[in-house]
């Protein structure tokens, strides 16, 4: 028999906790754990009373324990705040239709308000026509991107500026160890910032947070479990190749070692973060940061436009990321091989060698190039797209590029937004490196 | 590995099995399954949940992905496993001997979010 809970000293324990070995049963399990969300929540201020937040929801597990915990934080210490479920159909048969049938029975059992916006709306495509057109390799590049922007714009129409998800621990441990990889720190700062903002419009800027940021993913399930709650899983059909190879295994692997581990990656993600130069970490526009939250908050902003591929801007990343890495590393070894232009962009660091420049490249040998080319180190910059104003760092934002390709095959398809003529694509994460228009198009046509 | 020469009723464990988070994608797409396991593994000590999780994977499951639930001979890392829903944890990890009527859970933690 398993011995009592180290709590209330009379239930039977039910859970060893990854965090600190605490065996808890049922009933503390349940209070620990919206406590230590409820601490999340108000340490780092995250909403003001009356403010109206939209739930990313997927039916899986992490945005369902998330509609959980905060329907019920919200009446237990009166937050004050205006929940609503907001859904994305992606339009995948046999997969979101399922978990939609979930996240409509979630709004009952939670009896919150249900937005399903669908990608038909958004894009004029569905998954499963983009699957028909581009076929199932690379179409987690559009569901990637697609899925980036979709709660954001969802929110803007509904007139909600602060969208939350279900990231929890493991997820932002997992990214800290792909940007360590790929030595992305600007990408790792966002990663492991609590709050970011990604302005959809000139107007509008739309807030995220990930208020289970520090929940195990394994007391995420159990949670579920022991409230028995409603969830979907599974994996997404064009996503085959899920978690094989992926950081997520690496993590997974830790933590049968050593469960703190996951934490002690956060917080060394949280760490590294503050290394950042602010320059390159792309902070808010000055007076915007003013708008949220306390003193604790800084807001980032995320120019993440979702490369990441299927299912990561919703919670998690598909898996296959290392694999996807080696192809662009490898990818740019050619291109710097072939002479086309590689460009590592970074500026410089407040350091006491002030006036020099630190690049974190991608491999020495292209720093050595910048520098024999002369050329600066550039940070990233936050504009909007000229076609759809949804943040990019590029002229056009990807998922108008990725559209444009579309629908030069589909001219009948128009609805939402519509022609492009730029045909850059897929930097697979690696934010700082700039690929030249030729070698752009080269990307774009093997990858597709 | 299953039955070997004699099969006595002693000769064997019934327990209930249970799939979910998307492993009950790899067992016939069933949650709940109730079996039968021999009381002592190849070298002959009591059963364990190691050794249960290789009768299942030989016996139970149909679909050829075993690595999505079986790593290094036991649960594969991001595989919860529930005794008699406790943390298996609680009870010894994969070297809980299992008893009659035990009910083991296995919940996957890898499946979408
Ligand atoms: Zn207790
Ligand atoms: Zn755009």
């Amino acid at each position: 028999m398993p011995p009592p809970c180290t709590r209330c000293q009379s239930e039977r324990a039910v859970i060893v906790r990854p965090k600190n070995y605490d065996k808890l049963c049922k009933t503390c399990f349940l209070e620990v754990f919206e406590a230590e969300v409820h601490k999340t929540i108000t340490t780092n201020a995250l909403f003001y009373p009356g403010e109206r937040v939209a739930i990313g929801a997927s039916g899986g597990k992490d945005s369902t324990v998330l509609a959980s915990v905060l329907k019920t934080l919200n009446t237990r210490h009166g937050y004050g705040l205006d929940l609503i479920l907001l859904s994305i159909d992606e339009g995948i048969t046999g997969y979101r239709d399922h978990s939609l049938e979930t996240v409509k029975r979630n709004a009952v059992q939670y009896d919150l308000p249900l937005k399903v916006l669908s990608y038909t709306e958004l894009y004029g495509w569905t998954m499963d026509q983009v699957v028909e057109q581009v076929g199932k390799k690379g179409n987690c590049t559009y569901c990637g991107v697609f899925r980036r922007q979709a709660l954001d714009r969802g929110a803007a129409s509904l007139g909600v500026r602060h969208v939350v998800t279900g990231h929890n621990a493991d997820d932002v441990a997992e990214t800290v160890l792909m940007n360590l990889l790929r030595g992305d720190l600007p990408r790792l700062s966002r990663t492991a910032s609590i709050v970011t903002s990604t302005p959809s419009s000139a107007q509008t800027d739309i807030k995220r947070s990930k208020p289970l940021k520090y929940a195990y993913e394994k007391e995420i399930v159990l949670y579920a479990h022991h409230k028995n709650l409603d969830y979907f899983s599974t994996e997404c059909i064009y996503s085959p190749e899920a978690f094989r190879g992926s950081a997520r295994t690496l993590v997974k692997d830790l933590e049968r070692v050593r469960p703190s581990s996951i934490l002690d990656i956060v917080r060394s993600g949280e760490d590294m973060a503050t290394l950042v130069p602010a320059s390159v970490a792309p902070k808010a526009a000055s007076g915007r940061e003013s708008r949220y939250g306390g003193e604790n908050v800084s807001v980032v902003y995320d120019l993440d436009e979702g490369t990441g591929g299927c299912g990561s801007a919703n919670g998690r990343d598909s898996g296959g990321e290392m694999a996807r890495m080696e192809h662009q590393l490898r990818t740019d070894q050619n291109a710097a091989t072939h002479g086309l232009e590689t460009e590592v962009t970074m500026a410089s660091l407040g350091t006491p060698t002030s006036g020099s420049s630190i690049a974190v490249g991608v491999r020495p040998s292209h720093v050595q190039m910048k520098k024999a080319n002369g050329k600066g180190l550039r940070q990233q910059t936050a504009g909007a797209c000229e076609r759809c104003g949804y943040i990019s760092s590029q002229a056009v934002c990807k998922a108008c590029v990725l559209l444009e390709g579309l629908n030069k095959n589909r001219p009948k398809a128009s609805i939402g937004i519509e022609k492009t003529n730029d045909s850059e694509t897929l930097d697979k994460g690696l934010a700082k490196v700039t690929l030249a228009e030729k070698k752009r198009q080269q990307v774009a046509q093997t990858e597709l | 590995m299953a039955e070997k020469t004699k099969t006595n009723k002693e000769d064997f464990i019934p327990l209930t099995v249970e799939f979910s988070g998307g492993l009950e994608m790899l067992f016939s797409n069933q949650k709940k399954h109730d079996v039968s396991i021999p009381a002592r593994d190849e070298s002959g000590n009591s059963s364990n949940i190691a050794f249960l999780v290789r009768y299942l994977c030989d016996n139970l499951m149909k679909d050829p992905k075993k690595e999505f639930f079986i790593q290094d001979n036991t649960v594969r890392p991001g595989i919860l496993v529930l005794i008699n829903d406790a943390d298996w944890q609680l009870e010894g990890e994969d070297e809980y001997e299992v008893k009659k009527g035990d009910n083991i859970l296995f919940v996957s933690t890898l499946h979408g979010g």
